[in-house]
């Protein structure tokens, strides 16, 4: 053991370590939750599903869709802006793979922890509407402009009420850092969600917003759009968009559980169960609230861009306004 | 409290729907046979109701190269080509009998819609439909039918339903 601790004592051999684990994490999981996504909604829609790939429950079907797209050509529109219509993928999976790093899968586990990590969270999560933004512009395509645009305002409306619905979290916990309000909760004795119910309510509207997933996929709405944003993409370009859908599915869950259901900590298990287990617990959490995100996106049908506008200024601001002035008189108050 | 009470909560509606789809997952899941909408394709075939319209059957005999499905075609999806063949007369001293024979009878699948109107339109009766469906091929010129094939299907042409009295 003496080795290994050496090993990874040094910088560039713990970077390449936590490299490759990000560099796993993110295709695993993406796999994970998009065949979840197609078994669950056969499974809601009285269908059987993908069978036959991989011999059984055709748990193989989205590694041969993956691979799929590594056999398409990579194409690029003769007009569109080619340097930003190349980077915008790249940049939306680097947003996924930012959000990663603040979020503690046990006690001490943790890429790095930030003192304002729930503030880098927010920040890095919005870097992606950049990309989103870019990839319409640059497609030189009316429909991907128009998904670019509506998802540039859909982002920001629901920005908003995602911070928002933090704040309770962190005036709570009085601290920034994730594993800061980790702790806390563990030290308190329970998850936040029991008085921050309104936060935890608002985040997760916010959060599916934020993902454009139905029911607020507007900035795709494949019946008037076309495919938005992703319509010019195709090959390995799309499977980026793609995968950073389903990881930031993940990653996203992972902060709500983080913040607001107690993180890697269920009530009852010692410290030295914790060290082990808190990563299995962390995803089962966030796998939780990922169901809950499937089951959503295969009941309710999509926001028209008013009602989704009005959802986000008229309700949820006022709520997570509403719910940070009731937490704050609260923690002076006791 | 009554529905109609129950109904008039707010959100009733969505988590009337949020009820619909977890139950039905939790049926197909732990009861397939009795939940599930579809079947398993190449496994398990469903059999076609009797006047589906699956492929279009030639009977050769029957068709006297008069052209009006070919014309009636929207797609311009039928070929046909055809010669006149003089016969002799029945009776000696009688006319010389003219008679259109088939050469060419081609439906192009790939472009048919499957409206039916060759079949409507047929004087003769020598098209009709069967519920046959597994024809695909791995490149488009196989989905031409050529008119043998056309008159295999005649073999899957099922009997006309009993009129009703």
């Amino acid at each position: 053991m003496g080795f290994l601790t050496d090993l990874f004592s040094n910088f560039w051999v713990s970077l390449a370590g936590k490299l490759l684990l990000v560099g796993l994490m993110i295709p695993l999981v993406g796999l994970v939750i998009g065949f979840a996504e197609l078994k669950l909604s056969a499974k809601m829609q009285a269908r059987i599903g993908p069978y036959f790939a991989g011999g059984r429950w055709g748990w193989a079907q989205l590694i041969a869709d993956g691979v799929k797209f590594f056999q398409k050509e990579d194409l690029i529109p003769a007009e569109a802006d080619k340097p930003v219509f190349k980077i915008a993928p790249i940049l939306v999976l680097v947003s996924t793979v930012g959000l990663l790093v603040v979020i503690p899968f046990g006690p001490g586990l943790i890429f790095r922890d930030l003192s304002v990590g729930v503030f880098y969270a927010l920040a890095i999560s919005s870097l992606s509407t950049i990309g989103i933004l870019m990839a319409g512009w640059s497609s030189a395509n009316k429909y991907s402009l128009m998904g670019g645009l509506r998802a540039a305002g859909q982002l920001i409306a629901y920005e908003l009420p995602l911070v928002l619905a933090v704040v309770g979290a962190v005036i709570l916990a009085g601290t920034m850092s994730m594993a800061g309000i980790v702790e806390a909760q563990i030290s308190s004795g329970y998850p936040y969600v029991i008085f921050q119910f309104l936060g935890f309510g608002v985040f997760m509207i916010a959060a599916l917003a934020e993902l454009t997933r139905i029911p607020f996929d507007m900035p795709i709405a494949e019946s008037e759009l076309v495919m938005g944003y992703l319509t010019e993409y195709s090959g390995f370009r799309f499977l980026f968009f793609f995968l950073a859908e389903f990881a930031n599915m993940f990653s996203l869950s992972a902060i709500a559980v983080t913040l607001f259901l107690g993180g890697y900590w269920l009530p009852g298990i010692s410290e030295d169960v914790l060290a082990w287990a808190g990563p299995v617990i962390l995803m089962a959490k966030a796998f939780l609230l990922v169901f809950i995100m499937i089951w959503f996106r295969w009941t309710f049908p999509r926001f028209r861009e008013d009602q989704l506008q009005s959802l986000s200024w008229k309700i949820l601001v006022p709520i997570a306004l509403a719910n940070i002035a009731i937490t704050a008189v609260f923690k002076v108050v006791f | 409290m009554t529905d109609t009470r129950l109904r008039q909560v707010p959100g009733m509606g969505m988590v009337k729907g949020l009820w619909v789809t977890l139950s039905t997952m939790f049926k197909t899941l732990f009861l397939p046979k009795a939940h599930l909408a579809t079947v398993n394709y190449p496994k398990v075939k469903e059999q076609p109701v009797p006047r589906a319209r699956g492929v279009i059957a030639l009977d050769q005999e029957a068709c006297t190269v008069c052209m009006l499905c070919a014309r009636q075609c929207p797609d311009w999806c039928i070929y046909i080509e055809g010669h006149k063949e003089e016969k002799p007369p029945d009776k000696p001293g009688g006319r010389i009998k003219v008679r259109n024979t088939l050469d060419r009878f081609d439906i192009d699948y790939a472009l048919c819609m499957y409206c039916g109107i060759c079949v409507e339109v047929c004087p003769f009766d020598a098209l009709f439909w069967s519920p046959e469906y597994e024809y695909s091929e791995s490149h488009m010129g196989g989905m031409l039918h050529d008119m043998d094939r056309l008159q295999d299907w005649l073999l899957t042409v099922p009997e006309n339903p009993a009129l009703e009295n």
